[in-house]
């Protein structure tokens, strides 16, 4: 194999071959599969699975929810996208969470999530991911798998090198990929180079409640910052962005972009520009972003506008940015457990590069440096290299660890995951992907201890993997046990949306954490009640307010007279129930928006505008008791021009 | 001293539980439970007595009452024999020992049946406009009492009735009264 490797075009042919090969196996046998694989991912009817997966959805806007071993899908959180299963940027409490500079958006492509840590070891609080379109930063609340808070990060585009958490979660990070002029004006996009910038945001995130607030931008010349990834242990206080378009190119990025023998990764000691601006540094320049925070107490979302943001130049603070070289446009930025070893996933090189942060240090004390970008010296390449794994495979994208001495990296062209040693740089095993893998994932990979013993390979292409569902097929994650020295295949399964990266934690963190209902006592919505005493309909001009409650098997009120054609009529309802797993729908005919689904002890809200008039019934739509059918009601609506006194009841 | 230990030891029904009451089903893998103290009825878990209620409804139970007369009754009746107790533990010939020994056994079971009735009512007198009738083989109206003592199921529950802490207390106090009793007489018998 290694000799082959030696010429990339043979390389191709024999892994065609290889690919050829494999599915002849496939056909015969079980091919990849080991024979034991099915008990190794069986969890058996009532257990739990030993880990958490949260798979991040890219174009579904997403995150969904899988338990490892097996397989199997939990959930899909609501972040980015519209989702009227969940009534999620339908109702009246989550629009809001949705807001930007630019107005309601309805999508965006969710890329990197990422777990909060304490310590240097996820603690299982919040993940974290980026909307990679219009620039923002998400926090899913893990004690109730609910997005809670979404921030719009000004000054950037293509949101992609997020959202990395330092260790103890003290910033999430979010780089952009695309340079844009800051602040945008109207300017020739020929003059991109030396005008356009790049920034890189630290989000600073309060230690009680997780609220996210842009401490300072760090604003960097105009190449794309592809991905990133904190620095920990010795090297915690730092951050690594790689780089491509280094060569600062503004159309057909495919080639122009890929001259340079050499892009960067860029090392950021945010403790020392975290220090500056705490002494007063940087500047404060207009940006509009919107702050978007869900209450739990309120059950609803509030968006607030920002007009400023904190900027720094890295010419204001020496000594915190320096430039190491990486060859050909270096994709996923990793850093192993230890805080030692960056690697550099040069997806255009035959090999892979890893620098050493004790040799970084030690250049910079020397001040050894091979000139500079725009003030921001550059260390010699030599100084800074720890080592290099020559030629392991075709297209590497993303590297993760298992603490155990071993990294493993995934090769989209070759598509294959290869282990390889830290330190000696020598190639252990390898393991096709079916097909064309982007990003891997070991539970606890981002942290000073991962767990090491499965790791998820993500897909982008599947063809003829699963039975076929018309042009577009299923995305698919592959499971591989890593506990002995060969990687095994373990499981196939498909995923929702495409899959940029994942996150995975040991489920005992989390589950016991788990919220089982909404205290109803703590019910704090504007509209909400907490018992039948306070249901209630009250008309406002043209509004007509309904404080409704739900609770097996029946809504109070559930017959409503005096509502006319051309009101606006907002359904408040209120889930008495205080019972795990008993959520109530609600839906009524002709609305234009989605069902409610709602928790027990908490409130939602739809709004209806009816049109025409007569006897428009409602209903639960969650299967929520033996009387669920009978779980319905009625709303008369007269002519615009009646006098009809509005009116309610239940039972009556 | 084993007398007044003994006309103390009920006491104890202020801080622990007399009875609990447990009703296990397949969609409860953390079932309903229902304490009830010598004056209130408490959760086994947040809401339990809520969501009894919202079972119980569709066979047309009624709620459970947050407060019901013998928990005024009852509270007043452990602190008269208590005092009593303690009197005769001072004060009296070890023949009282008995007489307050019988005294609570009667009290206890008066208590005991008041239970038992309570409870019958509770499963038995049902809303004619029941959403769910059952009836027993024999075509009577099926009631969903809960056991007095032990295990019974009752349709897609197992309801399980047993005394708690305080009641072990309020027995080992009775029991101790009869002890001092013995213990007295043999006392007198030899000197």
């Amino acid at each position: 194999m290694k000799k082959i490797i030696k010429n990339p075009m043979l390389l191709m042919l024999g892994l065609s071959l290889f690919l050829v090969n494999c599915k002849d196996q496939n056909q015969g046998n079980n091919g990849a599969l080991t024979s034991n694989a099915a008990e190794r991912v069986y969890v058996a009817p009532g257990e739990h699975d030993e880990y958490y997966a949260f798979i991040s959805g890219g174009f579904s806007g997403q995150l969904s929810v899988y338990g490892l071993p097996s397989g199997r899908l939990f959930k899909v959180i609501p972040v980015f996208s519209q989702d009227a299963e969940k009534a999620w940027g339908y109702n009246e409490e989550t629009k809001p969470m949705l807001n930007t500079s630019h107005g309601f958006i309805p999508w965006d492509d969710s890329h990197h999530p990422d777990i909060s840590q304490t310590n240097g070891e996820l603690d299982g609080r919040w993940v974290f991911i980026n909307g990679n379109n219009t620039p923002r930063i998400a926090k899913i609340d893990l004690s109730v798998f609910e997005t809670t808070e979404i921030i719009e990060i000004p000054n950037s585009a293509g949101n992609h090198s997020s959202a990395f958490v330092t260790e103890n979660t003290e910033y999430v990070v979010a780089g952009t990929r695309f340079s844009v002029p800051v602040p945008q004006r109207d300017m020739p996009i020929s003059e991109y180079k030396g005008n356009f910038k790049g920034a890189l945001t630290f989000i600073s995130v309060d230690p009680e409640d997780g609220g996210m607030d842009i401490k300072f931008q760090l604003i960097m010349p105009g190449f794309d910052y592809d991905l990133s990834h904190p620095g920990r242990g010795e090297s915690h206080g730092w951050f690594f962005f790689t780089t491509y378009n280094t060569e600062e190119a503004s159309t057909l990025l495919e080639v122009n972009a890929s001259q340079n023998d050499k892009d960067f990764i860029a090392a950021v000691n945010w403790k020392k520009i975290e220090e500056y601006v705490n002494n007063g540094g940087g500047t404060m320049m207009p940006a509009r972003y919107a702050h978007n925070v869900y209450d739990d107490a309120t059950h609803t979302g509030t968006s607030t506008m920002k007009e400023e943001v904190l900027v720094v130049n890295p010419s204001e603070v020496p000594g915190a940015v320096y430039l190491l070289p990486t060859p050909k446009s270096p994709h996923g930025c990793d850093v192993d457990p230890t805080g030692e070893y960056i690697v550099g996933n040069g997806k255009l090189s035959a090999d892979l590069t890893v620098h050493s942060f004790t040799k970084m240090m030690d250049a910079i004390e020397g001040e050894k440096f091979d000139g500079d970008a725009y003030g921001i010296p550059i260390l010699k390449f030599e100084d800074v290299l720890a080592g290099t794994v020559s030629q392991p495979g075709l297209g590497p994208l993303h590297t993760e660890f298992d603490g155990k001495g071993n990294a493993y990296t995934t090769f989209f062209i070759s598509s294959e995951v290869v282990k390889w040693k830290l330190g000696t740089w020598e190639v252990v095993d390898r393991q096709p992907c079916y097909y064309s893998v982007g990003h891997l994932m070991i539970p606890g990979g981002n942290s000073r201890k991962p767990y090491g013993k499965y790791v998820v390979a993500m897909n982008k292409i599947t063809k003829d993997r699963y039975l076929p569902t018309g042009p577009e097929v299923t995305q698919s994650a592959q499971l591989y046990d890593i506990s002995g020295e060969k990687m095994e295949l373990l499981l196939d399964f498909p995923t929702v949306g495409e899959p940029h990266y994942a996150a995975g934690i040991s489920a005992d963190i989390i589950k016991e954490r788990s919220k089982k209902i909404f205290d109803l006592q703590d019910n704090k919505h504007k509209y909400g009640i907490t018992s039948d005493a306070d249901v209630r309909v009250e008309r406002d001009g043209n509004e007509v307010h309904i404080y409704m409650s739900m609770i097996r098997s029946h809504f109070n009120p559930d017959n409503i007279e005096g509502v006319k054609v051309g009101d606006k009529v907002y359904f408040h309802v209120t889930n008495l129930e205080q019972d795990y797993d008993v959520p109530h729908g609600v839906s009524m005919i002709g609305a234009n928006t989605s069902e409610l689904l709602i928790m027990p002890g908490q409130t939602e809200t739809f709004v209806w505008e009816p049109k025409q008039p007569g006897v428009w019934p409602f209903y639960c739509t969650d299967f929520c008791s033996a009387l669920h059918q009978e779980m319905q009601g009625y709303v008369r609506v007269s002519p615009a021009s009646s006098n009809i006194d509005l009116s309610w009841s239940l039972g009556e | 001293m084993i007398m007044a230990l003994g006309a103390l030891l009920p006491l104890l029904l202020f801080v622990f539980p007399l009875w609990k009451i447990t009703l296990e089903a397949p969609q409860y893998p953390t079932p309903l439970g229902m304490y009830i103290h010598i004056n209130d009825f408490a959760d086994a878990n947040p809401h339990d007595i809520k969501n009894i209620n919202l079972m119980n409804h569709y066979v047309g139970m009624k709620y459970i009452p947050d407060a019901i007369p013998e928990f005024k009754i009852f509270p007043i009746g452990i602190l008269i024999t208590t005092f009593i107790g303690l009197i005769i533990a001072f004060k009296a010939n070890y023949k009282w020992f008995l007489y307050w020994f019988i005294m609570m056994v009667l009290v206890s079971t008066a208590g005991l049946i008041d239970f038992y009735l309570w409870e019958h009512e509770y499963g038995h007198d049902l809303d004619p406009k029941a959403i769910m009738k059952f009836t027993n083989p024999d075509g009577s109206i099926m009631g969903f009492q809960p056991p007095f003592f032990g295990s019974k199921d009752i349709l897609n529950f197992t309801a399980h009735s047993y005394p708690q802490l305080g009641a072990y207390c309020l027995g080992l106090g009775i029991a101790l009264g009869f002890v001092a009793y013995r213990l007295g007489k043999k006392h007198i018998v030899k000197t």
